[in-house]
């Protein structure tokens, strides 16, 4: 006889890699929640540009204004995207309670839903950045700063996902999940969306000063003007800086709704 | 294999398992029967790690609940209450999934496809679970608890929900996990049937308490003794004469057209019972065997009938 089959702890990136691959089989079933996080960006890319383009010729930019907008179509594209929504559900339907079961590694059970999210926002930010080139954004930086550029906006994606996360796990409820995306408009709206920073003026420019978002813009604006390294760091500083914020508030939810019960 | 010492939860006010002991040995099936809300899932969940108990202690396969989350669920296979399965995940995927979280390679999952196929309908592993049956669905859960070859199985109402070819089919699976493979197996019920022909123990839980814990045979012989019945048209008195002669009788009860004979022991009564009034020349309408049941039981621990008690 061959041994007998038992069961034996798969070790935590084993654990990471089985929750992504589940989560990753399931974006194909989840479209109708992935096609609206392309439709919106497109959609504010195009009318940004067109209703404002000629505004903002009346400020100082290093950069032409397409350019100038197509970072934002990234963020609108990847921050707030999320399995929150499937989180809440599996806990509905029980079969979180089914994985809390198996001997998986608990904090896997979010690092593998977040490789799914990093990947789904790398491929959403690959046809925004293509329709960027569509209407003549280029970059100076070239193969690589696309490759920093994509990066960069996938990483704040997922720097962003502990909210929704946390949320999800507080609450188990999925209409509070889904409000979860009234966040993304502080976060998107305040800061340098329409205007560099020196042209905004009052309590928004105060406010944009403080929010991390100005500096991810800044940071991959600046890959259309060439490498300025201390404007990528800072980039890098606001999405690690969110990500910690956001990512200890989900995994203290986690750890709640695992031992509080 | 699976012991529990005063364990105890709360909910709020609520006392919903009050200062329970277990001991359920290895190779045993332990029918948990109680009415809803009693307590069975809550203690379950304790037992399986998912809910940490208020007081008191646990241990699985020889392992403390509390101190040793992750060994005890490596040892253990659930299937809970409310099947626990994602229906935007086919069957296949499902399984291969948690075989992989319970550390398999894929050619051990796939052996293990093959070996749980009387248990998954093959023909729709690879569709979504959300267009299976409730039965369908059921099996399923059962089938992914079993990928790791656990060594104790918790089914919580395991038949709930399903129609009688069902329920047999589940009865025999776990009757061949307990046969073949020793499996230890803690299933909770509120089907008398189930707990009478399934479990070799059983205990009855009602508002967070064991009331009694017994083998079906000896709860059932605690509570009362068995009646031979016989029904007649004519001339009972003679009747009556003749069963209270029958070795093993220890009285006998006189109704309108009854006779009742009570015995310890009806099984080896009855042909005795029968060949005596057959001497007799009596004339008999009805000739039955009337055992007490899991309900006379709950009825005598309790005060109330069991709800949702089908025998
Ligand atoms: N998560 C929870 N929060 C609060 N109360 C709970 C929770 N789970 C169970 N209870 C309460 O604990 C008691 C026992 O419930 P439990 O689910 O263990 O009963 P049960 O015997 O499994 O019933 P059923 O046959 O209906 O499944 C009930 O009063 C129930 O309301
Ligand atoms: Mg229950």
């Amino acid at each position: 006889m061959s041994q007998p089959i038992t069961a034996r702890p798969a070790g935590f990136f084993r654990d990471v890699g089985s929750v992504a691959i589940r989560a990753l089989q399931q974006l194909p079933r989840d479209l109708e929640f992935v096609l609206p996080a392309l439709a919106v960006p497109t959609f504010f890319l195009v009318v940004n540009i067109g209703a404002l383009q000629d505004v903002a010729g009346f400020t100082e930019l290093e950069i032409d204004y397409k350019a100038f907008q197509l970072p934002v179509a990234i963020i609108f594209a990847v921050t707030g995207i999320s399995r929150a929504s499937a989180l809440v559900l599996d806990i509905q339907d029980g079969y979180f309670d089914r994985l809390l079961l198996t001997p998986v590694s608990r904090r896997a059970l979010l690092l593998g839903l977040m490789v799914s999210d990093f990947v789904l926002v790398l491929l959403l930010s690959i046809p925004v950045t293509i329709l960027g080139f569509a209407i003549g954004v280029r970059f100076p930086t070239g193969v690589l700063g696309v490759v920093v550029f994509l990066l960069m906006g996938a990483s704040w994606g997922v720097a962003f996902t502990g909210f929704p996360y946390a949320i999800a796990l507080r609450t188990g409820n999925p209409s509070a999940v889904n409000a979860s995306f009234i966040l993304f408009f502080p976060f998107a709206f305040m800061t340098t969306t329409f205007l560099p920073l020196e042209s905004m003026t009052g309590w928004l420019a105060e406010v944009a000063r403080y929010n991390p978002v100005t500096y991810l813009l800044a940071g991959l604006r600046s890959l259309f003007v060439g490498w300025q390294f201390g404007e990528l760091a800072k980039g890098m500083i606001a999405i690690i800086g969110l990500g910690i914020v956001s990512q200890t508030l989900a995994f203290s939810a986690l750890k709640s709704r695992i031992d509080g019960r | 294999m699976i012991r529990a010492e005063s364990l105890t939860r709360r909910f709020g006010d609520n006392l919903a398992v009050d200062s329970i002991d277990l001991s359920v040995e290895r190779g045993e099936i332990y029918g948990f029967l109680g009415p809803n809300g009693a307590g069975k899932s809550t203690v379950v969940r304790m037992l399986c790690t998912l809910l940490a108990p208020t007081s008191g202690s646990a241990s699985v396969a020889d392992l403390d609940v509390s101190d040793h989350p992750g060994e005890v669920r490596l040892a253990i296979g659930v299937a809970l209450q409310e099947a626990s399965l994602d229906p935007k995940m086919t069957g296949r995927e499902i399984i291969t999934t948690q075989g992989r979280l319970f550390g398999l390679r894929s050619t051990e999952i796939s052996k293990r496809i093959d070996e749980l196929a009387p248990l998954i309908d093959m023909n729709a592993i690879d569709h979504l679970v959300g267009t299976y049956s409730g039965g369908m669905r059921r099996r399923l859960d059962l089938a992914a608890s079993l990928v790791h070859n656990p060594s104790v199985l918790f089914l919580d109402e395991p038949t709930t929900g399903l129609d009688p070819p069902g329920r047999l089919r589940v009865w025999e699976e776990v009757r061949r996990l307990n046969r073949e493979l020793g499996m230890t197996v803690f299933l909770t019920t509120q089907y008398l049937e189930e707990a009478d022909t399934l479990a070799h123990r059983v205990g009855v839980i009602d508002h967070g308490r064991i009331v009694v814990e017994g083998s079906p045979a000896e709860l059932k012989r605690s509570v009362g003794d068995d009646v031979v019945v016989v029904k007649v048209a004519g001339d009972s008195d003679r009747v009556a004469e003749v069963l209270a002669a029958v070795p093993g009788v220890d009285r006998i009860e006189r109704y309108e057209h009854e006779v009742r004979a009570v015995t310890k022991d009806g099984g080896r009564a009855l042909s005795p019972v029968a060949v005596a009034l057959d001497r007799a020349g009596c004339v008999v309408d009805e000739l039955a065997l009337r055992t007490p049941t899991l309900d006379d039981v709950f009825l005598h621990v309790t005060g109330s009938h069991l709800e949702g008690g089908d025998t």
